[in-house]
């Protein structure tokens, strides 16, 4: 790629060819050039407001006639992110359907008589997979029979939004560990420690929710605050043993990861921790005061404050790295050190507190799931979020509304998921390869345009620009 | 994996605090420690350490003071010598470990109110069997990494091998069709790995963590479709046969770990030779160091860079698969989900902390098993230490070796770059 139009710049974007290149951005230093449009202090709104326009078009003009729908629309169109994405989401499904076949025995003894019944089985495979998908969609936004039910009053109004408020339920921790990927993905750090942030923030919360009985509204704060802290340490050790010594951070991350889990398994067993009623490995129940307060106070709807919380802390970060002296800095990092450390960024400093904040931030999510939906400590309460926080931050191509968006989407999938297993008896497990497989496909845009024959759009010299070679 | 973003204010000059040194100074504190604490804790009841793999037999006693407090003096007595001569590195290091440990051991077992008696034998074997999937998995990651091409989807694989070996063990009636199918299933995913890594360009690491999130989520789900409701039909692989070697299974102490083995620990051994001897004295070992290090000279030369780089990550996939079998094979019979949990991402600190380097990656798989045995053995003997924090040991020790706080450890330098012919 040989134009110079200004571009949304990530870490390790460089010009590529715009077949092979892959739209995720790289945490690796040396892939990094000084880029020509990396703004100068004084620079840094101008600069992010005028990336995303097309590049016949003069800033300033763009940014005259601007406006929310013309935007939404050029995103819509222009941006072939968009495009790869939804088609990357088909295309895993699609896998999940062939997978939902085979893990099925009768279905998949039906395939036998293929060319017998050719109708029989096609029919049969379709009425399996389309119940399932149906199941799961049921599962995840809106359940059409209990809409009509409820018409008819034959149900309550709070069965309808069930479905919703487990998939934001579910969603609550996965934007935060995905945020907790994308800060430091900004910086240039591959963050793979949100599971170790999230559990040590799950400890931290979990013991002021467990341990104290103070009125809720101190205790809820302070729980949520302890979850941050604790993360926040987590992840602020891994930052300076980077910055000082010069450690890997995927590796220090790894390592954390098993200590944290080791540690919670260790933790839980204590006294004062461990509840004295059970011979399992359990915490004593988390405190009435201390439980994040439910949005709409019904024992049906699980969704509580964690998805607010969740909002926000996306808004805050897209704030800090859009306009916040410290997001530039982080930035400008992420850009290129060298470059950085000319400049006077104190590069040492910055990635340790970035990695602090990522830390905080997952340690919400541990909190949030801590305090939120899970009745007391164990071992396994957090599940994978730290490492479907990474697939939910890398699917929202780094930037925090799109983490929100990935997190939404894979809230909604473990939703569904969970209804798909009730009702159509297929694996929940089947949502994390379907997950997995989605941002794979993402992370190749090259594969899915050639399995769709996409053709190269005037957008896709702009796609392009993310790709690094 | 790409090199520091912090190099750029990192250049301190040595000074009279070498990596040695250092790391004397650290031995120091530990040898007082365990002179002083151990020995004030440690009972007067004699430690007794059996050679043969059950507590009866032939041994030795140490009275449990006297010995946390000799061994205690001995990890002193190596500290105080790399202090002083700053020379002498590995060995010292390890004669100071080893005392230090040997100094704990008195201790534990001298108060312990079950058993005074630690079987070596016993812990050797143990120590080996713990072992032998990170030395595959670490071997995985050596072949892989060493062609330029990161590998953390070790996890991936191991379980993948696994699931495969179960599977197609059981559907074929027959455990050695099992063993290659496992092999195979874990080079069906390094091939994922080596698409997305080689041909699409996609981050390493992070194709990586995404193949280990599917990994998991493709076999549990298998297991929970197929497996789980006909297990004498799909999950009921053959037991792997034993192999003693008359005669010198009755060595004592290691005897019992290495000469009464199987397909995996023997294999395991001959793995880590041939992939030495073939990284290292071979053509293709050669040129793989060479794409790994420095691709476009490599290039240059004509070498074919990124068909060696498939090669090699199909390879790595074949061992790690292979080695993953152990899990559903020989540690326990059948396959259950998310069953390797955490050992993949023990044999990438083994490799790391073995540098990047056969040899190297079989001594850390040896060392991380050896405190698996023996977080087992004191749990066994009722020991107050948690055996959480035993467990953290190998993690804490491969952050101590990546800080360059007992030695830097330096990744092949191409290690995560794809190579694009310019």
């Amino acid at each position: 790629m040989t134009s110079h139009e200004p571009m949304e710049v990530e870490p390790g974007a460089t010009a590529a060819s715009p077949e092979k290149g892959p739209a995720l951005p790289t945490p690796g230093v040396d892939q990094y050039h000084v880029d020509p449009s990396l703004p100068a202090a004084g620079g840094v709104e101008h600069h992010d407001q005028a990336d995303r326009q097309p590049k016949h078009r003069a800033p300033e003009e763009a940014k005259a006639k601007r406006s929310f729908a013309r935007t939404f629309r050029e995103e819509l169109w222009a941006n072939n992110n968009f495009t790869v994405t939804l088609l990357a989401i088909v295309l895993a499904l699609i896998c999940g359907a062939v997978l939902m076949v085979v893990g099925n025995a009768e279905v998949r003894d039906q395939w036998q008589y293929l060319l017998y019944q050719p109708g029989k089985t096609i029919g049969d495979t379709w009425a399996f997979v389309s119940t399932a998908y149906t199941d799961m969609f049921k599962g995840a936004i809106v359940n059409p029979d209990t809409v009509n039910r409820w018409y008819w009053n034959m149900t309550t109004w709070q069965q309808v939004f069930y479905p919703i408020s487990e998939t934001l339920t579910n969603a609550a921790p996965l934007i935060f560990t995905g945020l907790a990927v994308a800060v430091p993905f900004r910086a240039g750090l591959f963050n793979i420690g949100g599971q170790g942030q999230a559990i040590m923030g799950a400890i931290g919360g979990g013991t002021v929710g467990l341990a104290l009985s103070l009125p809720a509204v101190i205790q809820v704060p302070l729980g949520v605050l302890a979850g941050a802290l604790l993360g926040g340490l987590w992840g602020y050790l891994v930052g300076i043993l980077k910055a000082r010594t010069g450690a890997h951070e995927v590796i220090l991350t790894i390592m954390l990861n098993n200590i944290a889990f080791l540690f919670l398994g260790w933790f839980i067993l204590q006294k004062g921790i461990k509840d004295p009623a059970r011979s399992d490995a359990i915490s004593k129940p988390i405190q009435e005061s201390g439980r994040l307060p439910q949005l709409i106070p019904d024992p049906l709807l699980r969704a509580n404050l964690a998805i607010v919380l969740a909002v926000l802390a996306a808004a805050g970060v897209a704030w800090l790295l859009k306009r916040g002296r410290f997001g530039f800095e982080l930035r400008a990092v992420g850009h290129n050190p060298h470059a950085a450390a000319t400049a006077g960024i104190k590069v040492g400093t910055t990635v340790a507190l970035t990695m602090a904040l990522a830390g905080a931030l997952a340690g919400l999510g541990g909190t949030s799931v801590a305090l939120g939906t899970a009745p007391a400590l164990t071992v396994d309460m957090l599940g994978q979020i730290g490492f479907n926080g990474i697939l939910v931050a890398l699917l929202g191509r780094v930037r925090p509304w799109g983490v929100v968006g990935a997190g939404l989407l894979f809230g909604a999938l473990q939703a569904g998921g969970n209804a798909m297993q009730t009702f159509s008896g297929v694996s929940v497990e089947l949502v994390g390869v379907i997950q997995a497989l989605i941002v794979l496909f993402v992370a190749a845009p090259a594969l899915v345009k050639a399995i769709y024959r996409l053709r190269r759009s005037p957008a896709a010299a702009a796609q392009a620009g993310l790709a690094k070679g | 994996m790409t090199t520091s973003t912090m190099d750029v204010e990192l250049a301190v000059p040595e000074a009279y605090w070498t990596r040695t040194r250092k790391t004397g100074a650290v031995m120091v504190v530990l040898g007082l420690l365990a002179t002083i604490v151990f020995g004030a804790l440690a009972g007067s009841e004699n430690a007794r350490f059996a050679l043969g793999e059950n507590i009866s037999g032939a041994g030795f006693d140490i009275p449990g003071t006297f010995g946390a407090i000799f061994f205690g003096l001995v990890a002193l007595a190596a500290g105080v010598a790399m202090l002083v001569t700053g020379r002498y590195f590995g060995v010292l290091t390890g004669v100071a470990l080893a005392g230090f440990i040997i100094s704990a051991l008195c201790w534990q077992m001298s108060v312990s109110p079950v058993s005074h008696t630690m079987p070596l034998g016993f812990i050797a074997a143990a120590t080996f069997t713990a072992a032998i999937p990170l030395i595959f998995g670490s071997l995985g990651g050596v072949l892989c990494e060493r062609s330029g091409v990161v590998n953390v989807a070790i996890e991936g694989q191991l379980l993948t091998g696994a699931f495969f070996g179960a599977l197609f063990g059981t559907l074929t009636g027959s455990f050695w069709l099992g063993l290659v199918a496992a092999a195979v299933g874990g080079a069906l995913l390094s091939a994922i790995l080596a698409v997305f890594a080689i041909k699409y360009l996609v981050d390493q690491v992070v194709v990586g963590i995404v193949l280990n999130v599917f990994a998991g989520g493709l076999t549990a789900f298998f297991y929970e479709q197929v497996m789980r409701p006909d297990t004498d039909a799909y999950n009921f692989p053959g037991k792997v046969p034993s192999w003693p070697i008359p005669g010198l299974v009755d060595i004592p102490i290691l005897g019992p770990a290495l000469f009464n083995g199987n397909i995996f620990s023997y294999g395991s051994l001959i793995a880590v030779a041939v992939v030495t001897i073939a990284l290292f004295r071979t053509r293709w070992g050669l040129r793989t160091r060479a794409v790994g290090e420095h691709p476009a000279a490599a290039d240059t030369v004509g070498i074919r860079v990124l068909g060696l780089r498939y090669a090699n990550v199909l390879i790595a996939g074949l061992v790690a698969g292979f080695g993953g079998a152990y899990f559903s094979m020989l540690s326990t019979t059948g396959f259950s989900k998310y069953m390797v949990s955490g050992a993949g991402f023990i044999a990438l600190a083994a490799m790391i902390f073995g540098r990047w380097h056969p040899v190297g990656a079989f001594f850390a798989s040896l060392f991380f098993g050896f405190f698996g045995a023996l977080t087992g053995f004191l749990t066994s003997i009722s020991s107050p230490i948690p055996s959480q924090f035993l467990s953290m040991l190998p993690y804490v020790a491969t952050i101590f070796a990546v800080a360059g706080l007992v030695g830097r450890v330096r990744a092949p330098a191409a290690d995560g770059k794809p190579y694009v012919k310019g």
